[in-house]
C-alpha cells in the first residue's frame, strides 16, 4: 500500500470527478428513480437514527430523575442533572476513572509513538540482515489476540512485582505491531533518502536525524497512529480487569461495568455516569473523524 | 559501526517489548496448560494432557464454544451485508451528506464496549427499560406484555448479536468503502460500453476487486468475534458480571476463561488450556478463510482478469 493510495487522500478528487457528471444526469432522471432515491435516502436516515438514538436516550435520561425514567421516554431532557450528580459522586469517584484511565492511555499511547517511529524507521530506511524475516514476526503479532497470553502474562507480572500497577497496562505498549506497520508505509514514501544523506554529511548523529528529520516529517501518520492507540487503550476493559485489584487504581470501563452494583435503583446516575465516558469520546471523534478513518482502512489495503 | 547495523540498535527496544511481555507470556500460557496451577496448587504440578481431556467433559465450554460462534455469525452476516451493500451505495451514487452518514454509522463502534453494554443493560431493562417504553408508546405491546429481555436466553443472546452488529456494520462498511474507491474507474466504464448493468457491474467487477478487503474483514472479525468479552460480560441481569445470563446463553470463551482462572478456584492451568483450544480454533478457521478465498481466486482468474 502506498501512503497516497488512502481514501482520505483519493476522495476529494472523486468527489470533483463527479460533480461534473452530476447536472447533466439529474435533468434526465426518471419519476421511478426519484422515488428510490427518496426511498434510499429514508432508509439511510433510519439507519443513521438507529445508530444514534441510544446516545440520544443515554444524554436525555442523565438529566432526568430516577422517577421521571420509570414513568417513560422523553425527547426532551429534564432538570434533575445536578441531582443525579450528586447521587453518582457520593458512591464513586468517576473522575479518579478518567484521571487512572488517562494515567494508563497517555503513556501507552506516547510509547507507542516513540518506538513504533523508531522501529520503522529502522524497516523502512536500513538494510540489515533478518530485515524481512523480523517485519513478518511484526505483522504476524498483529493478529495475534492479547487473550491468548493473558494467563502467562498475568503470571509474568506476578513474579515481576508489576501486578496492581499501571507498568504491567503501559509496558506492553512499546511493541505495538500495527504502529510500526502503519508508520513504516508512511516512511517509505514520505522521507528522503537524500534527505537523509544529506543530514548525514552535515555530521549529525543517527539518533539525531530520526529525532529532527524522520519524526517530524512523519508526525502526521504518527498522529492518526496515536489516536486510535490512546482510544484502543482508554476502552480496553479485559487486561485492565485482571490486573488491577484496587479500587482507586480502576480505570473508567471498570468502574462503569460497575455501576449496575454501585446505583442499584438509581437509573439516573447510571445513565449519567455512562454518559460521562462516552461523550468525551465522541468529541474526540467529532474533530478526529477524518484521521481515525485513514488510520483504520490502513490495514485493509496492503496487498 | 556499519550504518546498516543502526537498524538493529533502532528495533532492539521493541523486539525486547515483543519478545518478554508478548511471545514469552504466550508460551508461558501454553506450558501452563500442561499444569494443574490453581488457588489449591500453587506450584504447578506437570499434569500432562489432562487439562487438554478435561474440555471435552466440561459442559460450560462446550456451551461456550455454540455460544460464542451463534453471537458472532447471527452479528457477522447481516453486518457483511449491510457493510458491502452501504459501501457500495456511498461509493456509487453521488449522494449528498455521505460523510455525514459515514460519521454516524461508524460512531458506536468508537465508544468504550464495556459503556455500551451497561448502556444496553439499562435501555433493555424490564419494566423501566427504554426499548420496553418505545415499543409500549408504539402500541406495539401492551403495558402488562412488558419483555423481559435479559430473563429470556434467545432474547439476551440475539442482543448481543445485534449490538455487535450495531457496533461493527460502520467499521466493516468504512472498510469496503477504502476498497472500492481503489477499484479503477476505467473497469466500470468499460463494463457500460459493454452494456452491463449496475447490478453486473457490482457483482462481476466490485465484489473481486474488494476480495482483499473482504478477507481482511473476515479474518479480523472472527477474530474479534472468537475474542468477544466486552458486551457479554457485562450486559446480564443482575448486580454479579460475567455470570453469562438466561441459562449461560451468553457465556463466551473467554468468559469462561476469565471465570476459571480469576475467580473461584483460580484454576489457572486450566484456563491456559481454553486459551490454547481458542488459539487453535482462530488458526484453523483463518487459514480455512485463506485457503477458501485463494482457491476462487484462481478459478476466477481466467475469467475476468
Amino acid at each position: 500500500m502506498r501512503s497516497d493510495a488512502l481514501p482520505a487522500a483519493v476522495e476529494p478528487a472523486r468527489l470533483r470527478a463527479g460533480r461534473k457528471i452530476v447536472p447533466r444526469r439529474r435533468r434526465r432522471i426518471r419519476p421511478g428513480l426519484l422515488a428510490g432515491r427518496i426511498f434510499l435516502y429514508l432508509f439511510l436516515f433510519c439507519l443513521a437514527v438507529l445508530c444514534f438514538t441510544p446516545f440520544y436516550v443515554m444524554i436525555i435520561n442523565a438529566t432526568r430523575s430516577t422517577p421521571e425514567i420509570n414513568r417513560g421516554l422523553s425527547l426532551l431532557p429534564g432538570k434533575a442533572l445536578l441531582q443525579n450528580y450528586a447521587s453518582m459522586q457520593q458512591s464513586m469517584n468517576i473522575w479518579r476513572g478518567f484521571l487512572n484511565s488517562a494515567l494508563v492511555a497517555v503513556p501507552s499511547t506516547l510509547l507507542s509513538a516513540y518506538f513504533g517511529a523508531l522501529t520503522a524507521y529502522a524497516f523502512s530506511k536500513f538494510n540489515f540482515r533478518g530485515k524481512k524475516t523480523l517485519f513478518w514476526m511484526v505483522l504476524g503479532t498483529m493478529m495475534i489476540p492479547v487473550q491468548l497470553g493473558l494467563i502467562g502474562y498475568f503470571q509474568l507480572t506476578v513474579a515481576l512485582r508489576l501486578v496492581n500497577t499501571y507498568w504491567a497496562l503501559i509496558l506492553p505498549a512499546m511493541a505495538n505491531g500495527a504502529t510500526v506497520f502503519f508508520l513504516k508505509m508512511y516512511m517509505d514514501g514520505a522521507v528522503d533518502a537524500s534527505l537523509l544523506e544529506a543530514a548525514r554529511v552535515d555530521g549529525g548523529s543517527e539518533l539525531g536525524i530520526f529525532h529532527r528529520i524522520v519524526l517530524p516529517i512523519s508526525m502526521p501518520a504518527v498522529a492518526t497512529m496515536s489516536i486510535l492507540n490512546f482510544i484502543f487503550s482508554w476502552n480496553n476493559y479485559l487486561t485492565p480487569l485482571v490486573l488491577l485489584f484496587d479500587k482507586n487504581k480502576f480505570t473508567l470501563p471498570i468502574l462503569i461495568a460497575l455501576v449496575k452494583g454501585t446505583y442499584k435503583q438509581n437509573l439516573g446516575a447510571q445513565y449519567l455516569a455512562v454518559a460521562i465516558s462516552v461523550v468525551p469520546i465522541m468529541i474526540v471523534f467529532i474533530f478526529f473523524s477524518r484521521y481515525i478513518i485513514s488510520g483504520i482502512t490502513s490495514g485493509a489495503l496492503k496487498e | 559501526m556499519k550504518r546498516d547495523n543502526y537498524g538493529y540498535l533502532f528495533i532492539w527496544p521493541f523486539f525486547a517489548a515483543l519478545i518478554l511481555l508478548q511471545l514469552y507470556p504466550i508460551l508461558y500460557t501454553f506450558y501452563l496448560s500442561f499444569t494443574n496451577l490453581s488457588t489449591a496448587n500453587p506450584d504447578a504440578g506437570f499434569i500432562g494432557l489432562a487439562n487438554y481431556a478435561r474440555l471435552f467433559t466440561d459442559k460450560f465450554f462446550l456451551k461456550s464454544i455454540v455460544n460464542t460462534w451463534r453471537i458472532w455469525i447471527c452479528n457477522f452476516i447481516p453486518q457483511l451485508i449491510f457493510a458491502v451493500g452501504l459501501a457500495a451505495i456511498l461509493t456509487g451514487d453521488k449522494l449528498r451528506g455521505r460523510n455525514f452518514f459515514r460519521g454516524v454509522y461508524f460512531l458506536p463502534n468508537l465508544v468504550t464496549a464495556a459503556s455500551i453494554g451497561i448502556l444496553f443493560n439499562v435501555l433493555l431493562g424490564w419494566q423501566s427499560g427504554a426499548i420496553n417504553q418505545a415499543l409500549v408508546g408504539l402500541g406495539l405491546i401492551g403495558e402488562a406484555e412488558k419483555i423481559h429481555f435479559l430473563a429470556s436466553a434467545g432474547w439476551t443472546s440475539s442482543a448481543v448479536s445485534v449490538i455487535l452488529w450495531w457496533m461493527w456494520f460502520g467499521h466493516s462498511m468504512i472498510l469496503f468503502m477504502a476498497g472500492m474507491v481503489a477499484v479503477p474507474k476505467e473497469y466500470y466504464d468499460a463494463a457500460a460500453v459493454d452494456g452491463a448493468s449496475a447490478w453486473q457491474s457490482f457483482w462481476k467487477i466490485t465484489l473481486p476487486q474488494i476480495k482483499p478487503v473482504m478477507i481482511y474483514v473476515l479474518v479480523t472479525s472472527l477474530i474479534g468475534g472468537l475474542n468477544n468479552f466486552d458486551i457479554p460480560f457485562v450486559i446480564g441481569e443482575g448486580q454479579n458480571l460475567g455470570t453469562g445470563g438466561p441459562q449461560r446463553a451468553i457465556l463466551t470463551m473467554v468468559m469462561h476463561l476469565y471465570n476459571m482462572a480469576f475467580s473461584g478456584g483460580r484454576q489457572r492451568g486450566y484456563a491456559a488450556a481454553i486459551a490454547v483450544a481458542l488459539f487453535v480454533m482462530v488458526l484453523i478457521f483463518s487459514v480455512l478463510i485463506f485457503r477458501a478465498m485463494m482457491a476462487r481466486e484462481s478459478r476466477e482468474g481466467s475469467e475476468a482478469k
